[in-house]
């Protein structure tokens, strides 16, 4: 798949010998997998045991690569993964940055992402299935097909559920076409594990389980910080103290997506301030008006209101 | 005989490695791939039958391939083309097509040749697989 | 007048001034300053007698062209000790309302309006004597869809004009308002493609020699023997009509016979041009009905049969569902001479709007005059829907085909097999490429002649989409190629070193800099 010439073994005698020996700096940065791990850092706060498992399997790959070049003993790895942990902890965005790094390793050729969920392979009726899950399996080739919520493909209590099928030709395309495609599995970790108890067959050709933990009460705040940064937003020391304790009073409520719902907050924040700003239309603003965000912004959500009446 | 349609019918038949790398070529131009068969290869016959619809968002072709292998597990005993289609403005055609399938045998056509007015003749082309039924012209089931 | 239209003319003009430079002409006292209008209103205009053309109104440096005026580039080289602004507003004049001398009865119309105006001038970039003039024609001064009034106007009178020792047409504007009330190309280079059901690769095609003196018979074989070696066409030449040696219905049946026989050989649609050039229209029409009878799918017609009948040939070619093809027999005799005469770049906007199907527009590696950035410009012309100003190809203007069908064009002359990587860089896939002498020539017979060029061309073609560096390992994909085709290995063998390399006649006049192609 990669072309690289076997430029030291082919090449004989003494520069072979000196050849032979690989400068693996100059291999990591020629391949750039580097930038793509330090982009990661930056975009994804913590996530710390996630982050290692990535440069993990990305110094696999690089020397899995190095072996062929070098003849060595080597075989195409199975790199299905599955991406285990709550919503809103980074599975996407680190799905991105996989088929980033694959790509430049040269493990799949395009390295695209292909995202879908139940809806998208699954039919509604007969000979339904079997097309629409090979019209996603042929537009994700080269690339990753992330399948969200994967466990929802296999529904135990009806046997006839046309899952099955869908089940059936990602299995044999997971096993036939390893060069062609990468598959991730995502969902919620222990539905996860009882998806792949029922279907052993995925759990055979899954290489890497890497699980996404919830962010801590500081690590969303820091997101939150992140993403007003980004939009040219700020708390003031107000605000922040408000959000924090939002924060811990979202946790403990239904629904929490991590990061997502520090999002749809934010959205939430940035609605009021601009009621509050638009409701004094006398006042002439500063731009450090405009992009503070306040106090009365927060406090005014319902999460705080339910925490009153709970 | 040899059925010289299509774009590369002077090659020897191309490999899926080389077949790949057109439909790659086509994929790159945004073009969407289709697959059509047919066991009447007469040179007027436009319409083969489709094999489902032209690929359309493909990134790798890897998927026609795929598409490919399948097709010609069903009718691999008849000519099979794959034709890329541009949907830019001022072509909105074909812009590639080449056969990627042949029957083992081609018993290509018989010229008709009809006397009519003076020396004029009216001439028609039939290909010898028609003069069986659809199906079952290449020994077909 | 549009906004974006005023920016590049004034765009353009300072294209002009760098390589020109105005400083050079300025320095002439004899010379009228090139941006000035001297025109004479009121009652004195009309006065009777003689005056200067650049009075009359037919010099306005100011005027900003209509986005419907025609426009008009020439080269003017004026007699000596004429101004060169004087000798373009004779041209202006001279190819619109003026005659010699003033006349009252101008004074009856909205003269101002039909006067042509010649705007600009710009001396010729290392050619001394010699001025680009641009002239603009308003849309009323010509018929709608009538190449013979646009050109009886534009190259009418005004070529023979004595104080102009000689006068190119270089270039013409033509506003998306007349485009619109020509036909354009009866079939165009996508239908054609569907109707022949070839698709990706260049047509090829072969003219069948010796020219003149076979009979019908014979003709007839060295179509079949071609057609059914691998070309998609064979060609009469353009003097190949009815003479004593074979009558043009002898040409026509045993053509078809050749064609139909050629088709059933291969499972693939063959078409040979019959060439239905003759003395009178209705010989024309009789000959290319004959064709449509015996099912052939393309006819072909000189150049010298004249602008009406062409666009008469191109409707009747519409309305009978063939392919037109079109021999420029003769327009070197007014293409090449860099600077009298008319450009064949004109020749090729006309023949787009006149409705032709193909159109021979150069090699630039066979035998026939063709400089390659010119023939990259008669290409573009042919095939595109815009044509950008690029003057590095000598197009001096924009523009816009207000989606008119495209036209093929055709390479011929010289060229074989082992020149296919460059012909595929120079000319692109959608050019018929014509293989006389290199397929007739083989010295295995025809159709090993034939099929050594297919099979060249689909290796480059497969070799190309494999994003393979084509052009420069041209000559190891054709080896490998006839290492399983002998007629290929042959026809390289053969013409292994044969390249016609001579100067050409026709450049552009600007070469590609970074202030011109921006």
């Amino acid at each position: 798949m990669s072309g690289e010439p076997t430029s030291a073994v082919a090449a004989g005698s003494a520069e072979a010998a000196s050849a032979e020996r690989i400068d693996l700096r100059q291999e990591f940065e020629a391949v750039g997998i580097g930038e793509v791990l330090d982009q990661l850092d930056r975009e994804l706060i913590g996530l710390r045991p996630v982050k290692t498992r990535i440069r993990e399997i990305a110094s696999l790959l690089l020397i899995e690569r190095l072996r062929k070049r070098m003849n060595l003993a080597h075989e195409v790895p199975t790199l299905h993964m599955s991406f285990t942990g709550n919503p809103g902890t980074g599975k996407t965005t680190v799905a991105l940055r996989m088929a980033d790094i694959l790509y430049r390793l040269g493990f799949v050729r395009r390295g695209h992402v292909v995202s879908v969920t139940r809806d998208e392979l699954v039919g509604q009726y007969i000979g339904h299935t079997a097309p629409k899950t090979k019209e996603v399996l042929k537009k994700a080739m080269g690339g990753v097909l992330f399948i969200d919520e994967a466990y929802y493909l296999y529904r135990p209590d009806n046997e006839r559920d046309y899952g099955q099928e869908a089940i059936e030709i990602l299995l044999q395309v997971m096993e036939n076409q390893r060069d062609d495609l990468v598959v991730i599995l995502a969902g919620y970790g222990d539905r996860m594990e009882k998806f792949f108890a029922s279907n052993p067959g995925f759990r055979s050709r899954i290489a890497h389980h890497i699980d996404f933990p919830d962010y801590s009460d500081s690590e969303l705040l820091q997101i939150a910080e992140l993403m007003l940064t980004e939009q040219n937003y700020k708390f003031d020391a107000e605000a922040r103290a408000a959000f924090e304790r939002y924060i811990a009073m979202r946790k403990t409520q239904p629904l929490f997506a991590n990061a997502r719902s520090i999002r749809n907050a934010l959205d939430r924040i940035r609605l009021r301030q601009a009621n509050r700003l638009v409701a004094d239309l006398d006042r002439v603003l500063t731009a450090d008006d405009i992009m503070t965000l306040e106090a009365s912004d927060v406090l005014a959500s319902r999460v705080f209101s339910n925490g009153k009446s709970a | 005989m040899r059925v010289t349609q299509g774009c590369f019918s002077f090659l020897p038949d191309l490999t899926d490695e080389q077949i790949s790398k057109q439909v790659q070529y086509a994929l790159g131009k945004g073009w969407a791939v289709n697959l059509e068969f047919t066991d009447d290869p007469h040179p007027r016959n436009t319409f083969w039958e489709m094999w489902g619809l032209p690929m359309f968002d493909l990134r790798d072709a890897a998927g026609v391939l795929m598409e490919l292998n399948e097709c010609r597990k069903v009718y691999g005993d008849r000519y099979i083309r794959l034709s890329a289609f541009d949907s830019s403005h001022g072509w909105e055609s074909v812009r590639l097509s080449f056969i990627v399938n042949r029957p083992k045998v081609e018993p290509g056509f018989r010229l008709e040749r009809q006397e009519t007015d003076g020396r004029n003749l009216r001439y028609t082309t039939k290909s010898y697989a028609v003069d069986r039924p659809e199906g079952s012209r290449y020994g077909g089931a | 007048m549009s906004a974006r239209t005023t920016a590049r003319l004034s765009l353009a003009r300072k294209d002009h001034d760098q390589p020109a430079g105005r400083a050079a002409s300025r320095g002439n006292s004899e010379e009228s300053a090139m941006n000035e209008s001297v025109t004479i209103r009121g009652k004195d205009r009309y006065k009777s007698g003689v005056m200067e053309y650049k009075k009359m109104g037919y010099w306005e440096p100011d005027y900003v062209p209509k986005d419907t005026d025609i426009i008009a580039l020439f080269r003017v080289t004026p007699q000596d000790g004429v101004d060169p602004i004087e000798a373009s507003a004779a041209v202006a004049g001279e190819s619109s309302t003026a005659t010699w001398t003033v006349v009252w009865t101008d004074r009856l119309t909205a003269a101002e309006k039909y006067r042509a105006k010649c705007y600009r001038v710009d001396p010729v970039p290392n050619s001394p004597g010699q001025y680009f003039a641009y002239i603009a024609y308003d849309l009323d001064l010509f018929e709608n869809g009538s190449i013979a009034n646009l050109s009886a106007s534009i190259i009418g009178n005004v070529f023979g004009f004595k104080p102009l020792k000689a006068l190119r047409l270089e270039d013409m504007r033509l506003p998306v308002a007349y485009v619109k009330t020509f036909q354009g190309p009866a079939t165009g280079i996508v239908v054609e493609r569907e109707r022949m059901d070839k698709f990706g690769r260049p047509l090829l095609g072969a003219t069948v020699k010796p020219k003149l003196g076979l009979s019908g018979r014979n003709y007839g074989r060295v179509v079949y023997e071609a057609l059914k070696g691998g070309l998609d066409f064979t060609k009469d030449d353009e003097n190949i009509n009815s003479q004593p040696f074979m009558h043009w219905r002898e040409r026509f049946l045993y053509c078809m016979e050749a064609v139909n026989k050629a088709q059933a050989a291969s499972g693939e649609v063959k078409g040979t041009y019959l060439n239905v050039t003759a003395g009178t229209m209705e010989e024309m029409y009789e000959r290319a009905d004959f064709a449509k009878q015996l099912g052939s799918v393309i006819v072909m017609i000189d150049l010298v049969i004249g602008y009406t009948a062409i666009q008469s040939m191109a409707k009747w070619a519409r309305r009978n569902d063939m392919i037109l093809h079109l021999h420029r027999a003769g327009h070197s005799t007014y293409t090449r001479q860099r600077n009298h005469g008319v450009s064949f770049r004109v020749i090729a906007k006309w023949m787009r709007l006149a409705g032709v199907d193909h159109i021979h527009a150069g090699t630039v590696v066979g035998k026939l005059e063709g400089d390659p950035a010119t023939t990259k410009g008669y290409y573009d012309i042919c095939r595109e829907d815009f044509n950008p100003m690029q003057l590095e190809h000598g197009i001096f203007f924009e523009q816009n085909w207000a989606s008119l069908n495209k036209l093929m064009p055709v390479a011929s002359g010289g060229i074989h097999a082992g020149q296919m990587h460059q012909l595929l860089d120079h000319l692109g896939e959608d050019v018929v490429l014509q293989f006389g002498g290199g397929t007739i020539g083989h010295p295995m017979g025809i159709e090993a002649g034939a099929t050594a060029n297919r099979v060249a061309l689909e290796a480059m073609i497969l070799a190309r989409n494999e994003g393979r560096d084509y052009l420069h390992e041209g000559p190891e994909i054709l080896a490998k190629a006839a290492m399983t085709c002998t007629p290929l290995k042959a026809a390289l063998e053969t013409w292994k070193n044969v390249t016609f390399n001579y100067e050409s006649t026709d450049m552009p006049d600007y070469a590609p800099t970074p202030s011109v192609s921006m």
